[in-house]
């Protein structure tokens, strides 16, 4: 019978941290995708029912950004993407790349339909 | 359902409030989100930078950066943009490239009593080229200074705009929204001319 002192969780465990559990310690993402990508709900059944597989079909009927993913599910913006990357390796998901890029920096046409949006607000 | 990805697609873009801590970050993106404005993290891992010794490990260390972040639709032009405001650590978040890439401009808030608190955004933005106006988040305890005396203190280029504004409040917030487009689009047309 083990003792009450005895460690059996030392330093070499590493740091017990649940995203890193979620997933299964990995920390990179297979599929590129950034903060404004958004996530839908492709409709097939994911094979699994992992809690957060299940949450981000919920909230990805309609697109969702990356970034409000994250949000909603209260995890880092990298687990959640890895999470994501293995609801689009079973196809529950897909991804959209975000139209924004840096080009936009000097689109006027952009620009003006921005400007007279926030004009109307 | 199936989405028509060219019909559905908005044009998403992000503008960064950043400056230092307490300045008003948080309540400018409130004031100025459509939605409550929502909370998340990013895990950074700073290689060997040598300032903190935040965990036993030798070579590297990984840090939290929470940032809250707003969302304002534009329907008429299917536009969303994304405010966001950047972390209170910057030495961290500074090295978050994904943070600040593709961003349309910045709007760097500013506290006139803790002004030296601006110079690390703004050294940032003006290196990445990332143009930037700098609005003055007026404290009712503070010294009204002229933009011009803040300009100087800042150390501005003169085509940078300076305003005044009030964090809090709506209008005031959505005007200094409005002055960052209009400044990023005359600086577009001078490009393009």
């Amino acid at each position: 019978m083990a003792g009450d002192d005895e460690v059996w969780l030392d330093d070499e465990a590493g740091p017990l941290i649940r995203p890193y559990t979620v997933n299964s310690g990995r920390t990179r993402p297979t599929v590129e995708m950034d903060l404004l990508s958004l996530v839908v709900t492709t409709g097939k059944p994911s094979p699994d029912v992992d809690p957060e597989h299940v949450k981000v079909i919920g909230l990805c009927q309609t697109p969702l950004s990356v970034v409000e993913v994250a949000a909603h599910l209260r995890l880092p913006v990298m687990v959640t993407k890895v999470l994501l990357s293995d609801l689009v390796d079973c196809g529950a998901i897909v991804i959209w790349a975000s139209s924004t890029s840096s080009s936009h920096v000097t689109d006027r046409v952009l620009l003006e339909k921005l400007l007279d949006g926030l004009q109307r607000i | 359902m199936v989405y028509n990805e060219s019909e559905m697609l908005a044009i998403q873009v992000k503008i960064l409030i950043a400056g230092g801590f307490g300045v008003g970050k948080t309540t400018f993106v409130g004031s100025t989100s459509e939605i409550e404005p929502l909370n998340t993290e990013e895990l950074i891992t700073a290689a060997s930078m040598g300032i903190d010794n935040l965990s036993r490990t030798v070579d590297k260390s990984t840090t939290t950066v929470a940032f809250d972040f707003g969302r304002l639709t534009i329907p008429q032009h299917n536009i969303v943009l994304y405010l966001f405001g950047t972390p209170g650590q910057e030495r961290f978040w500074f090295m978050w490239d994904e943070l600040s890439a593709g961003a349309l401009g910045a709007i760097v808030l500013a506290d006139t009593r803790r002004l030296q608190e601006s110079f690390a955004a703004i050294d940032f933005f003006e290196n990445r080229g990332i143009r930037f106006l700098v609005a003055v988040n007026v404290f009712d305890d503070a010294f009204p200074y002229e933009p011009d005396e803040v300009r100087a203190a800042l150390e501005l280029d003169s085509q940078v705009p300076i305003v005044l504004c009030d964090a809090r409040d709506r209008r005031s917030a959505m005007s200094v929204l409005r002055t960052l487009i209009q400044y990023l689009l005359a600086a577009a047309s001078a490009y393009s001319a």
